[in-house]
């Protein structure tokens, strides 16, 4: 274990919870919450595994996923979208946009749990 | 009216079905193309004897192509069948159908009939839902708020031996964003129940004029030929009343096309593209080259099609702030339902007539991104010595030029859904909780 997930969300009390159960799992939980320089925050973390919210102010998480897909370096990190919306076309863009995995809010701690283990196994 | 309209109609429908060209027809009838043209359009009244050589033509009874009423029975059967999807009507006994029991096929295509109109209803309803902003947002409010409760608290029911100090913290959070979500709700259902007339509001003529408008893309390419005139308008008007275009918004639908097409002869589409390719999209500098006015210039870019231009959004309103004219941009929200911002460039403008200004603004919020604003306020038309001419500001919205034009003013889209705190144009608290 060890790993570190970068948790990028705009909520704080969802980036306390989340980040709790994730510590108690044994990763090493990094947190930020806005989406201009959210790019840079990858960079400077160097995550295995980033969890993206789609609603964040200043920049939308579809756009940050695309610059995650551009970057040479975090290209193949998996990704797990958390939305508000669940329709069929926000799926189809989180998956055209490169997302590994969507969850749609509200969601079970466990779901989190599950979806972060199955990535990670990846 | 509605006879001669049909008439031309059933004749172009049995030419079709018995697989004659046109101008086959018209030479077997001994009428010139172009004329059968205008009476299969129903532009002509058709005399007794041309009736009559038709229907010969044809090989139908006359009386099938005037009185017609199987033949549209049948024609509203065959696209009652086009539509079925399980059921396997018997196409090619339609007509026999028809006439057997007339009443149980005007039952038929009428059920079809008022099913399509339903449809069209529900996606009306469905595109307001998702294209409404204050429901958007205050619902991702609430669902913000019952997902940190949900995980917050089951964090609490699931977690053994939780630390009290971890315990605290979670039940203080927990406090929080119930109050958060009760006010959230409350807000939703107030705004629902305080929705004025819904039925009315879905048919808003505004609101049907602008379906036409975004439907076509704002580009209407019969009024961009060198010889298209009012009839032109006339036309696009009529066939979208027969679509079930309102008669209100028949009128907004008309004005709004009689000043496309002013502004298509002062700017035509060829020159105003090869100027637009030298002189990048830069109003002013359009502007100075054609002479044209900037709210005409911004009104032709906005009416190019995206191919051409990329996306071009435009926002007109009255002297009152109404938004009369909204041409969406992504990135960039305009309320449907009740005034916009007040710091929006476009009211700047309303205040400064003939001053115009360019900023980039961003809508303050989740997601928001930069766009380029360019707005201009003027008379329309010249007015009178007992009256002034009426004000209308326009405001053309480019994507984001980049930080080189400096930081972004942060701007909202109505004060209702508006995060900003300390906002001196505010005229109505915002039914966003402050989170943090």
């Amino acid at each position: 274990m060890g790993k570190t997930v970068l948790l990028i969300e705009d909520e704080p009390n969802i980036i306390e919870a989340v980040s709790f159960i994730l510590s108690r799992d044994g990763w090493d939980v990094k947190t930020h919450a806005n989406g201009h320089d959210a790019m840079d925050a990858v960079r400077r973390r160097g995550p295995d595994l980033i969890i993206l919210d789609v609603m964040l102010p200043g920049k939308s998480g579809y756009d940050i996923l695309s610059e995650i897909r551009a970057d040479g370096d975090y290209a193949a990190v998996p990704v797990l979208m958390l939305t508000a919306r669940g329709q069929t076309r926000d799926r189809e863009m989180a998956e055209r946009a490169g997302a590994s995995r969507y969850m749609t809010k509200p969601f079970s701690n466990a779901d989190v749990l599950d979806a972060v283990r199955a990535l990670a196994g990846t | 009216m509605p006879e001669r309209f049909m008439i031309g109609t059933r004749i172009r429908e049995r030419r079709v079905l018995a697989g004659i060209r046109q101008t086959d027809l018209a030479k077997r009838v001994g009428i010139s193309p172009s004329y059968l043209n205008l009476i299969e359009h129903n532009r002509r009244r058709i005399g007794g004897k041309t009736l009559l050589r038709l229907a010969a033509a044809l090989d139908v009874e006359p009386s099938l192509l005037s009185e017609g009423a199987a033949a549209t029975l049948v024609s509203g059967l065959r696209e009652a069948a086009g539509a079925a999807d399980d059921a396997a009507p018997e196409r090619d006994r339609a007509e026999e159908f028809a006439e057997r029991f007339p009443g149980w096929a005007g039952l038929v295509t009428e059920f079809y009939r008022r099913n399509q109109e339903m449809e069209r209803t529900i996606e009306t309803l469905t595109d307001r839902l998702a294209h409404d902003p204050f429901l958007a947002d205050s619902l991702h409010e609430v669902i913000s708020a019952v997902t940190a409760i949900r995980s917050t608290s089951s964090i609490l029911v699931e977690t053994e031996e939780l630390e009290p100090e971890w315990t605290a913290r979670f039940h203080r959070n927990i406090n929080e964003d119930s109050a958060r979500l009760t006010e959230g709700a409350q807000a939703l259902v107030k705004y629902l129940e305080a929705a004025p007339n819904r039925d009315a509001e879905v048919q808003s003529p505004q609101d049907e004029m602008h379906a036409v408008l975004g439907a076509r893309g704002f580009h209407f390419a019969e009024l961009e030929r060198e010889v298209a005139g009012p009839r032109a308008v006339a036309r696009l008007v009529r066939d979208e009343a027969a679509r079930g275009l309102s008669g209100p918004a028949q009128t907004l639908l008309g004005a709004v096309l009689t000043r496309y097409l002013e502004d298509a002869r002062a700017l035509p589409m060829a020159t105003f593209l090869a100027r637009l390719r030298t002189l990048g999209p830069n109003p002013a500098r359009l502007a100075e080259a054609t002479g044209a006015g900037l709210a005409q210039v911004f009104r032709r870019l906005a009416a190019m099609p995206a191919a051409e231009v990329g996306p071009v959004g435009l926002v007109i309103c009255d002297a009152s702030g109404t938004l009369i004219f909204r041409k969406p941009i992504e990135g960039f929200s305009m309320p449907r339902l009740a005034g916009a911002c007040a710091l929006w460039p476009l009211y700047r403008a309303l205040a400064q007539p003939l001053a115009p200004l360019r900023r980039r603004v961003r809508q303050a919020g989740r997601g928001g991104e930069a766009v380029e604003a360019l707005a201009v306020a003027g008379p329309e038309g010249p007015g009178g010595f007992d009256r002034p001419a009426p004000v209308r500001a326009h405001m053309l919205l480019l994507p984001d030029p980049g930080a080189a034009r400096g930081a972004p003013e942060e701007i909202g889209v109505s004060c209702r859904i508006c995060p900003l705190a300390a906002c001196a144009a505010r005229r109505e608290p915002s039914i966003l909780a402050e989170g943090f």
